[in-house]
């Protein structure tokens, strides 16, 4: 389990229960657990989607969409029974903050999917945990035995007469793919993870034929304390069109890696320097994926930027879910490169041509490359190659794995180009093999 | 859905709102390329070619999956999108073996054709290929996992289409690969297999050749073939089929049947059986001379001058000595129809009996008389596409008449039409029904006279049972508006006119009697029948041989003859002086003792040594029905021209056998067969001969080259005739020839016989499955070894069990 780590300069939101035993219902009531959603059950559905609209909360999972404003599109009239469903398939590379809400704080998750219920009218909440944070599993369905024994979840919550919600927790079978949020009501109803048509969208047409809101775990980890404290207050925590605070997963070479809560909008540059401590034992910054490992690499030279979704886009790059990973001098990119599009060729569901062929054959060029085998023309076609996967596939794993390779090989098309002709920069990064030891 | 305007590639279009891009474009002549779109099938959205740009779109979106809307501008190739295309093709042709030259896609791959259009003829990719080793999933479907492109349409075809669902995928990624429901580790052969009908769909569906099927793989190339699109000759739906023939030393080769021309009232559909058991015809058991039994019981072969002399002089020494009506005729239900008519011509009017019968496999009579006189109520099997509502009673098409299941499961899935099942066995079709009850094993009658309002037979149609679900059944049926009723031949004589009685009290109902072979209903329609005439007249009824000019058409005709079974009765006491069987084998079928046929002169005409042609005096050597022209009407009375595929040195026609024997036996040949240029050119009509004008359509029938070569061998000669005579057969003889299919209308009225007793049950189902076609079948290497995989399959599951 990872240390909990903390800085002056964070803004504690959502992590504010963070090593506080959270986890223990009794605890989690004592440091105001429970409260919003009773809260939400007297003010009523249209109160909350203001509320949240007003927020300025954007989804954490990666995408930015306006949470008020998903909430608000499922519709008030249904046959079917509609769902809340919390993606907490966590499988960006280089993220990992959902991982300790479940840990420190699961009644925010549940007490969040209870909010995001009443707002739609909804009796029965979904939380979907990646299927290797198995071990979380247990914290969760604790947590949610614990809340339906005092009576917060199940017939008659808190004793309103005619007010009953249900969670159900599911594991995933370990594939990336599941985390968008087709593939992941596919995963959950029993079939293969591959994403769906859409149109229709899930708030229309969602898990087993329902309206269904999805949202990231951390998203709805941050509902309740947005009812606390106000849609305004929260809003203000944050930048333009920003609201709040994100966690940050800040690792790689800086001194002190870790989770950290900054407001929206932090500075990418102070959140390494500063909060993370710099660059590991004084060495240079070299580049960073800001965003989790589909976001397009910034140089060191491009990381004066504002860590939300408007700046990070206009930098060229994305938010994404968080994560930023900061490589130092010693990182070959041709070797990261490699990594990153390795992951995506594994994770690729098949389902359509351009990411599953598209992802095997830059992961077979590339793995040429770095063996020696290469020459000019490979970076060439592994240009062409993201670019025509770009845009052209079914779901956005395709955009993932395309976006961060021509990041790659268009701003270190020199080191590339060295390296194929032997002067190889930077020390090889720890083996798969020395990875899976080390656990 | 009210219609919408739209602009593809400037083209202002029109279409109904809702419509799919792609069809949208494709109705108006724009052709978008994809894999994976395949109309009737779910939508996928995975091969990314049907890519098109969409003004106010940031990204290309797929014409498959995006609905026409008001005022959307949509350009279908730019370089933009022809650069994505080939992008995709490239990447597609990366991990494919191109061994386009042995490939039996090759010449016929949508693959080949994209890359010919789009020019992703380059490869940049230095790694070695995936490569899998090819699977035998069984006798008739081979996988080639290197050529697949991952389309998916296999897997739905089999799943929604079929509802077998045997196909599916594994694995993910790079790595994903098309398995079989039985998997290596499940199979005592370590090998896997699929456990399903064999149908071929998914090869069919195929755009490569990852799936090929194992009558056909590697054999020869689509260019060497001729492709005749013909009639499948095994069950009564009749469905089109495309027959690749080529050339051989002894005349040609079947070597493939497939579903190529998809405007067949068969539409996407082919059985196992149209695609594969054409094998018979090639068959090394095929008779191939004509043989006579010797007097010492021997049969040898001799010349056709020699053995149709033998049976001409002795067929008419038989009838001058003993009468025309001490010989038997027995016909088939293979035959077409004009061999049909003349083979009953012939014995009415040469032999001078009407001792002639069939195989009955449905009871075509009584439906013919229940539906005279009452307009359009015979339902085509086009009628299945679009009904809202079938009641199948009987039956079991998804064995037995497999286009027929094919068209109910398609019409519930994409029109949600209402399908309701009764039968005493639970057969496969309840999967789609809305309602489906259990009769009791004989409970059919009782059924039908429960539907006509008889509550008391209730008891009668259910085996115990809860007779609730019966009301609830019948009501929903008087509730239906328009409904078509497809009738099994468990259903004969009084329950069959009690059920149509019933569906007469109903709106818009339309009928349908289910057979079991090709020309099972052309064989009643056109009178293999001791007591009819074509068009089920009554032989008894005045007037009916005038048109037949038959100088021994006396008094003795008048009454009907024997039917089969009386026949054989009538050899077993001696009676039976000649027994001309046509393709038919009564013997097997019937179980007739070979002793009761010793005094009778037998003649068959067979492809094979069958158990009947065993018996036989004369056996000729006859061609089948992929080796002829005609016409033939299915068990819903569609008419469709058959068309000569294949040829085998040595055999000849039914048509031909029966005129030349007619002739050896004196007969006026172009009594028989109207064979002069005047009659077929004005459709019997002798208008321009006496008026003396020119014949108009004569001269257009000569100048658009349509003009037969007249010749008594030619069996169009005598299709005026049926036109002419018998009711409903009336169809336009240019859309035959085209090749479209024709509905039948039931006679407007017919002459009602008025009988003492009930008629006879003479029909005998033949229960053929899907891996069975009668005696046809035996001779089929592909039937044969499909049956035996099924049969290795179910010991090995029993087997499991056990364990």
């Amino acid at each position: 389990m990872p240390t909990l780590v903390s800085h002056p300069e964070e803004v504690k939101v959502i992590s504010r229960r963070f090593g506080q035993g959270a986890a223990e219902i009794d605890r989690y009531v004592e440091l105001d657990g429970y409260k919003a959603v009773q809260q939400a059950i007297a003010q009523g559905p249209e109160w909350i989607i203001n509320t949240m609209k007003a927020s300025g909360l954007r989804g954490r999972g990666g995408a930015g969409f306006p949470t008020g404003m998903k909430w608000s599109f499922v519709p008030k009239q249904s046959e079917k029974p509609k769902y809340v469903l919390v993606n907490g398939d966590e499988s960006e590379p280089g993220t990992c903050k959902d991982h300790v809400i479940f840990l420190h704080d699961p009644h925010a998750v549940i007490e969040g999917t209870m909010i995001a219920g009443l707002a739609i009218g909804s009796k029965v909440g979904f939380i979907y945990l990646r299927g290797e944070y198995r071990y979380l599993l247990k914290i969760v369905e604790k947590a949610v035995a614990d809340a339906y024994a005092k009576g917060y979840l199940g017939k008659n919550i808190f004793g309103h007469e005619g007010v009953d919600f249900d969670i159900v927790t599911q594991t995933g079978a370990g594939a990336y793919e599941v985390g968008e949020e087709s593939a992941l009501m596919e995963s959950l109803e029993g079939k293969r993870g591959i994403p769906r048509i859409k149109p229709p969208f899930p708030a229309v047409v969602g898990l087993y034929g329902g309206p269904t809101v999805i949202n990231n775990a951390e998203t709805i980890a941050a509902a309740p304390h947005i009812l606390l404290m106000g849609g305004e207050a929260y809003a203000k925590l944050g930048s333009e069109r920003n609201g709040g605070t994100r966690l940050f997963g800040i690792s790689g070479h800086v001194e002190r890696p870790g989770i950290y809560e900054l407001p929206m909008g932090y500075s990418l540059r102070k959140a390494i320097y500063e909060v993370a401590g710099g660059i590991k034992g004084g060495k240079t910054l070299k580049a960073v994926v800001p965003g989790g490992s589909s976001c397009p690499v910034l140089t060191a030279d491009e990381i004066d930027v504002g860590l939300d979704f408007d700046q990070m886009g206009k930098a060229g790059t994305m938010l994404g879910s968080g994560g930023i990973v900061v490589l130092d001098e010693t990182v070959s990119i041709v070797e990261f490169a490699l990594r990153t599009i390795k992951f995506y060729q594994h994770e690729s569901c098949g389902w359509c041509v351009p990411c599953r062929e598209g992802t095997d054959w830059i992961k077979k060029t590339l793995q040429r490359v770095y063996d020696g085998g290469g020459s000019r023309k490979d970076v060439d076609n592994v240009q062409y190659l993201a670019e025509n996967m770009m845009g052209r596939t079914f779901c956005p794993l395709g955009d993932a794995a395309a976006m961060p390779t021509i990041a790659f090989v268009k701003k270190f098309r020199k080191e590339f180009e060295d390296y194929i002709e032997g002067r190889r920069a930077g020390t090889p990064l720890i083996t798969e093999q020395e990875l899976i030891g080390a656990h | 859905m009210p219609d919408v305007n739209f602009i593809v590639d400037g083209k202002q279009l029109t279409a109904p709102a809702g419509t799919l891009l792609i069809d949208a474009c494709k109705a108006s002549g724009i052709e978008i390329p994809a894999f994976c779109y395949y109309p009737g099938l779910s939508l996928q959205a995975a091969c990314r070619m049907c890519v098109v740009r969409i003004e106010k779109l940031p990204k290309l979106q797929t014409a498959c999956t995006t609905p026409v809307a008001e005022g959307m501008v949509i350009q279908t190739e730019t370089p933009e999108i022809a650069q994505a295309r080939k992008a995709t093709l490239q990447l597609l042709l990366g991990n494919h073996p191109l061994d386009c030259p042995v490939c039996d896609a090759g010449g016929q791959c949508e693959l080949q054709d994209m890359t010919f259009k789009y020019g992703a003829a380059e490869s940049f990719y230095a790694e070695p290929k995936n490569h899998r080793e090819e699977q035998k999933w069984s006798p008739v479907v081979y996988f080639d996992r290197p050529r697949c492109i991952l389309c998916y349409r296999c897997i739905r075809m089999c799943g929604e289409g079929m509802d077998v669902f045997a196909l599916g995928i594994q694995n993910r990624g790079a790595s994903s690969i098309i398995a079989p429901n039985i998997p290596a580790s499940e199979s005592p052969d370590a090998l896997a297999h699929v456990d399903c009908e064999q149908c071929g769909m998914c090869i069919d569906a195929c755009p490569v050749g990852a799936l090929t099927s194992g009558t056909y793989r590697y054999k020869t190339r689509p260019w060497e073939m001729n492709h005749v699109a013909t009639v499948c000759t095994h069950c009564g739906d009749g469905c089109k089929t495309t027959l690749g023939v080529r050339a051989t030393t002894d005349g040609t080769e079947i070597m493939r049947g497939d579903n190529r021309d998809k405007s067949g009232i068969n539409g996407d559909f082919l059985c196992n059986k149209g695609r594969y058991a054409f094998d018979f015809a090639n068959s090394e058991d095929r008779l191939t001379k004509p043989l006579v039994r010797q007097p010492d019981g021997v049969l040898k072969p001799v010349s056709w001058e020699v053995a149709l002399d033998h049976v001409g002089k002795k067929l008419r020494e038989l009838r001058d000595t003993r009468g025309g009506r001490s010989i038997g005729v027995i016909g088939g239900n293979r035959l077409t129809n004009e061999e049909a008519y003349l083979l009953q011509k012939f014995a009415r009017t040469v032999l001078g009996t009407n001792n002639i019968d069939h195989h009955r496999t449905a009871d075509y009579v009584t439906f013919a008389r229940a539906l005279a006189g009452k307009g359009a109520r015979a339902a085509s099997q086009r009628d299945n596409q679009t009904a809202p509502a079938i009641l199948l009673i009987g039956g079991d098409p998804s064995n037995q008449n497999p286009l027929t299941a094919w068209n109910l499961r398609t019409d519930v899935r994409i029109n949600r039409a209402r399908l309701y099942v009764a039968n005493s066995g639970e057969i496969k079709l309840r999967r789609q029904a809305k309602a489906f009850v259990q009769l009791a094993p004989f409970g059919y009658d009782a059924f039908a006279s429960y539907l006509a309002g008889d509550d008391a037979a209730a008891t009668g149609a259910l085996e115990g049972g809860d007779a609730t679900k019966l009301t609830s059944f019948r009501d929903a049926l008087r509730a239906e508006q328009s409904l078509v009723i497809l009738i099994g031949s468990e259903l004969r004589g009084r329950a069959l006119e009690t059920l149509i009685e019933f569906g007469l009290t109903l709106p818009n109902t339309k009928f349908a009697l289910l057979s079991d072979y090709v020309n099972s209903r052309g064989a009643a329609d056109m009178g293999l029948l001791p007591d009819m005439l074509p068009g089920y007249v009554p032989v008894s009824a005045p007037g009916t041989f005038s048109e037949y000019n038959a100088p021994s058409a006396g008094a003795d005709l008048k009454a009907p003859g024997f039917d089969l079974l009386e026949t054989f009765d009538a050899a077993a006491r001696g009676e039976l002086s000649a027994l001309f069987v046509v393709g038919a084998n009564p013997v097997a079928r019937y179980g007739v003792d070979p002793a009761s046929l010793k005094n009778t002169f037998v003649v068959v005409q067979e492809m094979f040594l069958t158990e009947t042609a065993a018996l036989a005096d004369v056996i000729l050597p006859a061609s089948n029905l992929y080796e002829k022209s005609g016409s033939v009407t299915n068990s819903y009375g569609d008419l469709q021209q058959v068309n000569k595929a294949g040829d085998r040195a040595g055999v000849r026609s039914d048509f031909e056998m029966i005129v030349r024997i007619a002739d050896k036996m004196g007969a006026h040949i172009p009594s028989l067969i109207p064979f002069g240029k005047g009659l077929r050119a004005d459709m019997g009509q002798t208008r321009g001969a006496q008026s003396g004008e020119a014949d108009r359509h004569a001269v257009w029938l000569t100048a658009n080259n349509l003009e037969p070569r007249v010749s008594p061998f030619d069996p169009s000669a005598i299709l005026d005739e049926i036109q002419r005579l018998v009711p409903g057969y009336d169809l336009l003889r240019l859309q035959l020839i085209s090749g479209n299919d024709q509905h039948l209308s039931p006679p407007a009225d017919l002459v009602q016989i008025q009988t003492a007793a009930p008629r006879r049950d003479l029909v005998l189902p033949a229960n053929d499955t899907l891996f069975t076609s009668g005696t046809l079948g035996r001779y089929s290497p592909m039937l044969n070894d499909l049956q035996a995989f099924e049969s290795r399959r179910s010991e090995q599951l029993n087997q499991t069990a056990a364990d």
